[in-house]
């Protein structure tokens, strides 16, 4: 491939790239001064709270605000359903209130009166059975002949039910916005993983409602955002109704979701449930799969995990899924959107055939990684994570057979995801006193962002992070996208790298002369910006910048789409695989998790300390859902019955055991360029961790969550117990 | 199960929903603080509210006045009326820990205290305790271990872990999963907190400044 000057400096020239750096917002996050959308708190402000629907399914006979306009303090009635209208799920918005405190406005809403004729609704898809037209076919794929397959003597087949329920994004700064207007301007602070994205998403909308504003006279602040984890794209419709409150009211308004509503309403993982049967030849060569799936993420309906999962070259395979809408508050995008149910029901199929085989799942997905896309990455993978795991000490055969009531097992899983840069831009300035300031319409998950455009830009400098200034968070500057998906490393860093070049060769054009040399043969590094060959010849970087008088430079960078470029910044396509190390009590049924090990790659890593803590983080989150997480759902009422945090458990620091994290680096790896990392790590823990259940205690808990009575339904109909 | 490092609350400092909307009596004298439960005298009370009552706080060492209904939380008066952001508003009702400050030493649920309550005693919050400038050593292992993601949960864990290591100046790791299991992360930056509250035991017993 040619080379091209935006190519990243080899690994012998590189200062920053790579290493472990500490996030370049650590300080402001650790002392607490880090301004999240929650504490924004402009003067004059106004809080705003919502009357959600009681109802899993109902028409809206009556709404009287009447009362609640008269009290003292209440500044603003927003109705933003009417009579006729139809909720969806318990939950749904009816009403908004904005009032002089947040106490006046929660005394408003219980003024408020609706009437509501309740009308059918179905809350539990798990059972298929009584789906009913809530159930619609989503899809069938077929490839070879499986029947066929399925029926050669000489296969071994297992077939099981699997399943992962529906889970929510819990994400601690609840979703919501801060909405302030100058005259036609509207300036909004939103909890978002879309600050370029969120002004015209407000304009279309406002637009809509008959407010008058122009997408260019919207913009978005989001420097902070207590987590997101694709479940705050959009502005949302209380989003909507704040800006709207705002408008009537003449005064800044905050609309932050209360805990339930947070729960309810922001954002479902769908659930996936599964029939399997799948066959391998007795040496373990996988020859067939058959799925019937369906699942939900609430209303209406969504989902729709890969199936087979990673392995998709099996010969022969039949599919079929049917997505289910059920009145519970809508699904959202879920770090690894569908990836880790189709992880759950595909890689605990698999594992129970290669416990049928008598073989080591380790060595049986080896065997087939093959009919992967990159069977060479998962086979080291897996042999690294073998090793960081013990596994030859520690797996045994299904079922621990030592003595005693507490079991001990080990299970395997692997991922794949893709990642790929998005649409990026990026403003660099360099002034004549030296400073630099790189501009970004983006946003930091708390994945590292900022801190990785910081990084990219010194290191191309060849100055220390300190020197260089990242402004993100606010749509006025050149804009990023979205971040999802795992996109946005590759996006930045590649826009980053691009603008920081540009604004370093036009430096180079200003100083050579005074040097004597020619532009390209100067290079920054160190501090200095000198001649390739003849070190001597320098001038710091002060120095240099002050031969730019009073013009300061400014370059746009921008990640342009794959193909369009001949330099390979940024790539797509990882592999991944996780490894559980479980210990289950038979009497209780409760499961210790004794150590994750994660073994991923992700082509060049910018800042291994926060690629890393990407890691960690997944696999917290991946023990969360597979020992604790599920939206539980009241078939009577058809209301969340766990709709608070202490009944939607997330782990705590004690429930997560040893965590070893391992990133593939170097040749291989590193000349692949940027590849996001949000998404791939959590994939896999969920059925890693069944998988280790299964091999402890010798028989298959069929669905995640692996809650202790399950643990005990499953001893008790076959295993240990 | 996972244990506080506290007691709950108790007395009048965990029934906010209860109060609801009503006036509540409190004693005249000194307020029962967490955990010690003082039986508030029989005929030596006032009602308060429901409307607004004029509070002094000690926030960080400083007097801040301010009135509140009664049914307030401490945490509301911090960021609603005070702009004291650092403590987070979660789950609001004592579980996750985002909003944990220091009432006279021992570190509490900002949003399972009252701020009616809270008056006579000494409230320390995240901003008291160091500034990005002047990081407090509990900070710095935050920031050194990468202890934080999305950082939400941060300043809860940061008090939490102040108070845990002024009283357990040498914890072990099992000490250190205990006592902050109190504390809830989403974005998953437990290893993280594990190093940091190990580092920062042993910076703290190198001499430096606490608090
Ligand atoms: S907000 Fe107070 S404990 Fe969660
Ligand atoms: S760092 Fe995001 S919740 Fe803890």
């Amino acid at each position: 491939m040619a080379s091209c000057k935006y190519d990243w400096p080899p690994p012998g020239e590189r200062s920053l790239i790579g290493k472990r750096i500490k996030r370049l917002d650590g300080p402001e996050k650790a002392s607490g001064r880090a301004k999240y959308t929650y504490d924004i708190n402009p003067s004059g402000l106004l809080f705003a709270k919502i009357y959600r629907s009681p109802c899993a399914h109902a028409k809206i006979t009556g709404i009287d605000t009447s009362e609640a306009e008269k009290m003292p303090g209440v500044k603003t009635v927003l109705a933003v359903m009417g009579v006729g209208d139809e909720t969806h799920w318990v939950g749904d918005e009816i009403v908004c209130v904005a009032a002089e405190s947040e106490e006046i406005a929660t005394d408003a809403l219980s003024k408020i009166k609706v009437q509501f004729q309740e009308l059918p609704f179905f809350v539990n898809e798990e059972n298929l059975d009584q789906a009913g037209d809530h159930a619609k076919p989503a899809s069938t794929k077929t490839k070879g002949d499986a029947s066929k397959a399925f029926s050669d003597p000489d296969v071994v087949t297992s077939e099981g039910y699997y399943g992962i329920a529906a889970i929510t994004h819990c994400c601690l700064e609840a979703h919501g916005n801060v909405a302030q207007w100058t005259g036609n301007n509207l300036l909004t602070h939103s909890s978002t993983q879309n600050v370029p994205g969120l002004p015209s998403q407000f304009g279309d909308s406002l637009r809509k409602q008959g407010v008058d504003v122009s997408d260019k006279n919207v913009e978005t602040i989001c420097n902070y955002i207590g987590g997101g984890f694709g479940s705050k794209f959009g502005t949302d419709e209380w989003g909507i109704h704040v800006a709207q409150l705002a408008h009537k009211a003449g005064r800044p308004v905050k609309l932050m979701l209360e805990r339930d509503m947070e729960l309810e309403g922001a954002g479902a993982r769908p659930s996936a449930f599964a029939n399997i049967k799948v066959a391998a030849q007795k040496d373990g060569t996988l020859v067939a799969w058959d799925s019937k799936s369906w699942g939900s993420g609430g209303f209406p309906g969504a989902g729709m995990p890969p199936l087979p999962y990673v392995l998709t070259g099996i010969p022969n395979i039949t599919t079929q899924h049917t997505s289910i809408s059920t009145n519970a508050g809508p699904a959202r995008a879920w770090r690894a959107p569908d990836h880790p149910q189709a992880a759950a029901l595909t890689l605990c199929a698999l594992d129970d055939l290669a416990a049928k085989l008598n073989m080591d799942p380790i060595e049986f997905l080896s065997k087939n990684a093959d009919l992967s896309a990159r069977g060479n990455v998962y086979r080291e993978e897996m042999k690294i994570g073998a090793q960081l795991s013990d596994w030859q000490k520690n797996w045994h055969p299904r079922g621990d057979k030592t003595s005693g009531t507490v079991k001990r097992g080990m299970g395997v899983s692997i991922h794949t995801w893709g990642g790929a840069g998005h649409p990026s831009s990026c403003g660099v300035n360099i002034y004549p006193d030296g400073s630099v300031e790189v501009n970004m319409g983006s946003q930091d998950l708390g994945t590292g962002t900022r801190t990785v455009i910081g990084i990219v830009a010194a290191e191309t400098f060849g100055l220390p992070l300190e020197a260089v200034k990242v402004n993100i968070g606010d749509s006025k500057y050149p804009a990023d996208s979205a971040s999802g998906g795992s996109t946005t490393v590759g996006g930045v860093s590649a826009s980053t790298r691009r603008g920081s070049v540009d604004a370093r060769d036009q430096l180079f054009e200003v100083v050579a002369p005074s040097l004597g040399v020619k532009p390209e043969q100067l290079v920054a590094v160190g501090g200095y910006i000198q001649a390739k060959d003849d070190p001597s010849k320098k001038l710091s970087w002060k120095e240099a910048c002050a031969k730019l008088q009073v013009k300061p430079i400014q370059a746009l960078g921008r990640n342009l789409p794959r193909g369009m470029s001949p330099c390979k910044l940024n790539d797509s396509g990882v592999g991944g695989c996780t490894i559980a190390d479980v210990s289950v009590d038979t009497e209780t049924g409760l499961i210790k998790i004794n150590k994750m090990v994660a073994v991923q790659d992700c082509g060049l890593i910018i800042d291994l300390k926060t690629a890393e803590s990407q890691c960690y983080g997944a696999l917290i989150m991946g023990v969360t859902y597979a020992l604790f997480e599920e939206k539980i759902m009241d078939r009577i009422t058809g209301r969340m019955l766990n709709n608070n945090m202490e009944f939607y458990k997330l782990a705590g620091i004690g429930d997560v055991g040893d965590l070893v994290v391992h990133m593939m680096t170097g040749p291989g790896y590193d000349e692949r360029g940027t590849i996001g990392l949000g998404e791939p790590p959590v994939i896999s823990p969920g059925a890693a961790i069944s998988n280790a259940v299964a091999n402890a205690i010798g028989v298959r808990v069929p669905t995640i969550p692996l809650t202790p009575d399950k643990v005990l339904a499953a001893l008790e109909k076959g295993g240990m117990a | 199960m996972r244990k506080k490092k506290t007691k709950p609350p108790q007395d009048g400092f965990s029934r906010r929903d209860f109060l609801k909307g009503a006036g509540i009596t409190v004693s005249t004298s000194l307020l029962p603080m967490p955990g010690t439960a003082a039986a508030r005298p029989e005929g030596s009370s006032e009602v308060l509210g429901p409307n607004p009552v004029p509070i002094t706080l000690s926030i960080n060492g400083a007097a801040r006045s301010l009135k509140v209904e009664p049914r307030v939380t401490l945490l509301d008066a911090l960021r609603n009326q005070l702009d004291i952001t650092g403590a987070k508003k979660v789950c609001d009702r004592g579980v996750c820990g985002a909003c944990t400050v220091i009432l006279d030493g021992r570190a509490v649920y900002a949003c399972n205290v009252l701020a009616v309550e809270a008056e006579g005693h000494k409230i320390e919050t995240i901003e008291g305790l160091g500034t990005e400038e002047h990081l407090h050593p509990v900070m710095a292992a935050f920031v050194d271990n990468d202890a934080q993601q999305c950082g939400f949960c941060t300043p809860g864990f940061v008090v939490a872990c102040k108070a845990f290591l002024d009283k357990h100046p040498n914890p072990t790791l099992a000490d250190v999963e205990h006592g902050l299991g109190g504390n809830l992360c989403r974005c998953g930056t437990y290893a993280g907190v594990r190093e940091a509250v190990l580092e920062a035991a042993k910076t703290l017993k190198g001499g430096h400044a606490n608090g």
